[in-house]
């Protein structure tokens, strides 16, 4: 492990926090989770619009099948994920933002029918050919902001890119997800990185990966020197640290460059994106395969912690019971890790394109306390802010106040909740202060 | 798995550490139970008593308090802190009536009536000190010498810093006796050396960076030694280290962030100096601190952290 003396004696801000670890399926290998009978799948599952369904009650789909289009712009299409027919649609709470969204219900037919795969080589696509490719597979970011990846892809001449990050660092607790694909999948995520460095035409890959996870480092170097990439394609460890999964942490801490506040790393040249993300690009450019599944670490307090690659719509309550079922104390279920990740209103939840992992949980329930202005929050706050500031001016109602913290800055990674002496829920104020800032039009 | 089962919605994180105020709270008791056990060694049992009296004043002060403002009340030992503070502050042989009278004010007026802990603009274990000093100066001009005598009076001495002080050890022979304690002065203020123990168990549990309390120190040495005074006897001397290592560091009481901190360290050290030098006062390190207490919105206003990725306005230059 890397030590930083200047951190530790206080010479330099000790941003982030350590959570422990707690990564009970990280020896756990991949195994496939059993096809589920139904599935649910809303048709909204990331920031931008909605997509639009396609199918109707009554129609037969395969898997792989589009039921639901891009509505254009920032959006993604999605697919079916088994092979069956279509039900009525139903309404359900989105395991992403919590607010009620319009779902496609497909029954299974067991057969896991596909529909045609159309494979190519890359070296006879064209960069516009493998951006349709991905753009057509519903590819989004898997890292959990599944915002859609030909979107993030899709520079203008005039801004190019001149390096492409690749984020291993899987810093929530629990997760282990990213770490096994790294281990097991490793040629899958090069020829994701080999097809992004020809459509981005960039020469320059670093991939980053936390000290923590030496298995992943080495597996992804004998990876990357096996695939023999043009340009420039190197592993660095970083430092094992919360928020380090962070984009604009994580390119600090690479490239040593700070993404300008309100921008995206584009603006500097720079595209991040997650490897299971990577290995998805390959799969859909280089097989013609669309979104259909996903490695998500079922953990916590479940019997067996696993990895599993299952279907999106799967409901958490078939995967936990994949992992030997919840014991009678676990009343929370989280998608996504313990610092992020949404709490469900129910284990039927389905699985989503951005849900890297269903955690089971005991509710750690914290009275609030009044600030004692320790600022352990400042300390803790990787975007160098003042959390405190946002729970006194939310409380007060001086919304407009907040911009003038950089509210709109925060990125939430809960880091200074996390650290809280007082027990105060800093990032739900955070929340609740950011939207009533966007009402009064102060962005 | 069975349908239906009910969840708790609840907001993340979901994971939480380990801090808590009554932890940050009692490791200071830990820490101050250094400095205090000095205290009962070096004036004997009634500083033991003092401090009882202190704390459970306090306490008490603080539980109706609470009740008569209609709030929860806590044990999170924020009451216990500020008792032990003002007795050591306090001289070793304070009429225990004047003992309960700073502690009630502390409490009651200085902490609680300006909303509780997190509110209060000035330390209360300085603000009652100060009330009692301004209040009671008769009873609280005489200083003894360290006594191992437990019960018995002891004869009346000069603190170091008084003009009136007078010694026959040789330089090293003082610096010997400032850093171990073994001279008149505040119940728990005289030995650098339990206090430095006190300060490394907070250093070592998070609770104060040494920024702080280095940035103070070295601001006095300094100063002094550029007034053609004693540097090491300045800062060895009197309340600075009780000052450096456990009020300047309140969190409540002091700037938010690392630098603002570093900024009150400066302007408390600058202060201390002066009043020692050229005031009519012996001691300054509890009026430099309440005056800094003022500063304390200002710095904060002006001290901020750089946010990431801050942009700097073009046009300007």
């Amino acid at each position: 492990m890397k030590v930083d003396l200047l951190e530790i004696l206080g010479f330099r801000r000790a941003e982030g926090v350590h959570p422990p670890g707690r990564k009970f399926a990280a020896d756990q290998a991949i195994e496939r989770a059993p096809l589920p009978e139904g599935v649910i799948l809303p048709i909204s599952q990331h920031i931008g619009a909605p997509a639009k369904p396609v199918v109707k009650s009554g129609d037969q789909v395969l898997v792989g099948q589009v039921v639901a289009e891009s509505s254009g712009g920032c959006s993604a299409p999605i697919h079916a994920t088994i092979s069956g027919e279509v039900k009525a649609p139903t309404t359900v709470v989105s395991p992403a933002t919590g607010s009620l969204v319009e779902a496609i219900v497909i029954e299974g037919d067991g057969e896991d029918a596909w529909i045609e795969l159309e494979a190519a080589s890359l070296d006879a696509l064209s960069s516009e050919e493998a951006l349709a490719r991905i753009a057509g597979a519903g590819i989004v970011g898997l890292g959990g902001a599944a915002f859609p990846t030909h979107v993030k892809l899709n520079r203008p001449p005039e801004s190019p890119v001149h390096t492409l990050l690749v984020n291993g660092a899987e810093c929530e607790p629990y997760i282990t997800s990213d770490d096994r694909l790294m281990i097991e999948d490793p040629d899958r995520i090069a020829a994701g990185i080999q097809v992004l460095m020809k459509l981005l035409s960039v020469e320059k890959t670093i991939i980053g990966i936390e000290h923590n996870k030496p298995k992943a480092i080495e597996s992804m170097r004998a990876a990357i020197a096996r695939a023999d990439l043009p340009g420039d394609v190197r592993v660095v460890g970083v430092s094992a640290k919360y928020p380090m999964g962070a984009e604009k942490t994580l390119i600090k801490a690479l490239l040593g460059v700070e993404v300008p506040e309100g921008g995206f790393p584009t603006d500097i040249g720079i595209v991040v994106q997650n490897v299971a993300t990577l290995a998805a690009v390959a799969d859909a450019v280089l097989d013609g395969r669309p979104l259909v599944e996903r490695v998500v670490t079922v953990t916590g307090l479940v019997e067996r912690p696993k990895n599993l690659i299952s279907r999106f719509g799967a409901p958490a309550s078939m995967l936990i019971d994949v992992c030997g079922g919840m014991p009678e104390g676990a009343d929370v279920v989280v998608f996504g890790g313990p610092m992020m990740g949404i709490a469900q209103a129910s284990c039927d939840a389905p699985l989503l394109k951005s849900t890297n992992c269903v955690l089971a949980k005991e509710a750690s329930l914290r009275t609030e306390r009044g600030c004692i202005r320790c600022g352990r929050c400042i300390q803790r706050c990787p975007m160098g802010l003042m959390p405190l500031m946002y729970v006194n001016l939310t409380k007060k109602e001086m919304i407009a106040d907040l911009a003038d913290y950089h509210v709109l800055n925060c990125v939430e990674c809960g880091a200074c909740t996390y650290d809280c002496p007082a027990g105060i829920p800093i990032v739900s104020y955070i929340k609740v202060g950011k939207a009533k800032l966007r009402q009064l039009g102060g962005n | 798995m069975e349908n239906g089962k009910q969840l708790i919605l609840c907001s993340a994180p979901h994971l939480r550490g380990r801090t808590s105020i009554s932890r940050d709270m009692y490791l200071v008791v830990l820490a101050l139970l250094f400095p205090a056990a000095g205290a009962v060694y070096f004036f004997g049992l009634y500083a033991l008593l003092m401090l009882a009296v202190g704390v459970s004043t306090a306490v008490l002060t603080e539980y109706v308090a609470k009740r008569m403002r209609r709030k929860a009340f806590f044990m999170d030992g924020s009451a216990i802190v500020t008792g032990l503070l003002i007795v050591l502050i306090l001289p070793p042989r304070t009429p225990l009536w004047i003992v309960v009278v700073g502690s009630i004010f502390s409490i009651a007026i200085a902490k609680e009536a300006f909303g509780g802990l997190g509110f209060n603009i000035f330390n209360p274990a300085i603000a009652g000190r100060a009330f009692v000093s301004v209040s009671f100066a008769g009873s609280l001009a005489r200083w003894i010498a360290p006594t191992s005598s437990w019960m018995a009076d002891a004869a009346t001495t000069a603190t170091p810093l008084s003009e009136s002080f007078t010694t026959a050890l040789s330089k090293p022979e003082l610096y010997k006796a400032l850093f171990l304690g073994n001279v008149a002065g505040s119940v728990g203020e005289t030995s650098a050396l339990l206090i430095l123990i006190g300060g490394a168990i907070l250093l070592a549990f998070g609770i104060i960076k040494w920024h702080v309390p280095f940035t103070y120190i070295a601001t006095v040495f300094v100063l002094s030694w550029i007034m053609g005074q004693d540097p090491i006897f300045h800062i060895l001397a009197g309340g600075l280290m009780l000052g450096a290592f456990f009020m300047i560091t309140d969190y409540v009481t002091s700037p938010l962030t690392t630098r603002g901190r570093m900024i009150f360290a400066v302007g408390a050290g600058i202060l201390v100096v002066l009043i020692r030098v050229l005031g009519n006062m012996p001691e300054g390190v509890a009026y430099s601190i309440l005056m800094m207490n003022a500063f304390t919105p200002l710095i904060d206003r002006y001290v901020r952290p750089r946010p990431f990725g801050l942009v700097k306005s073009k046009g300007k230059g």
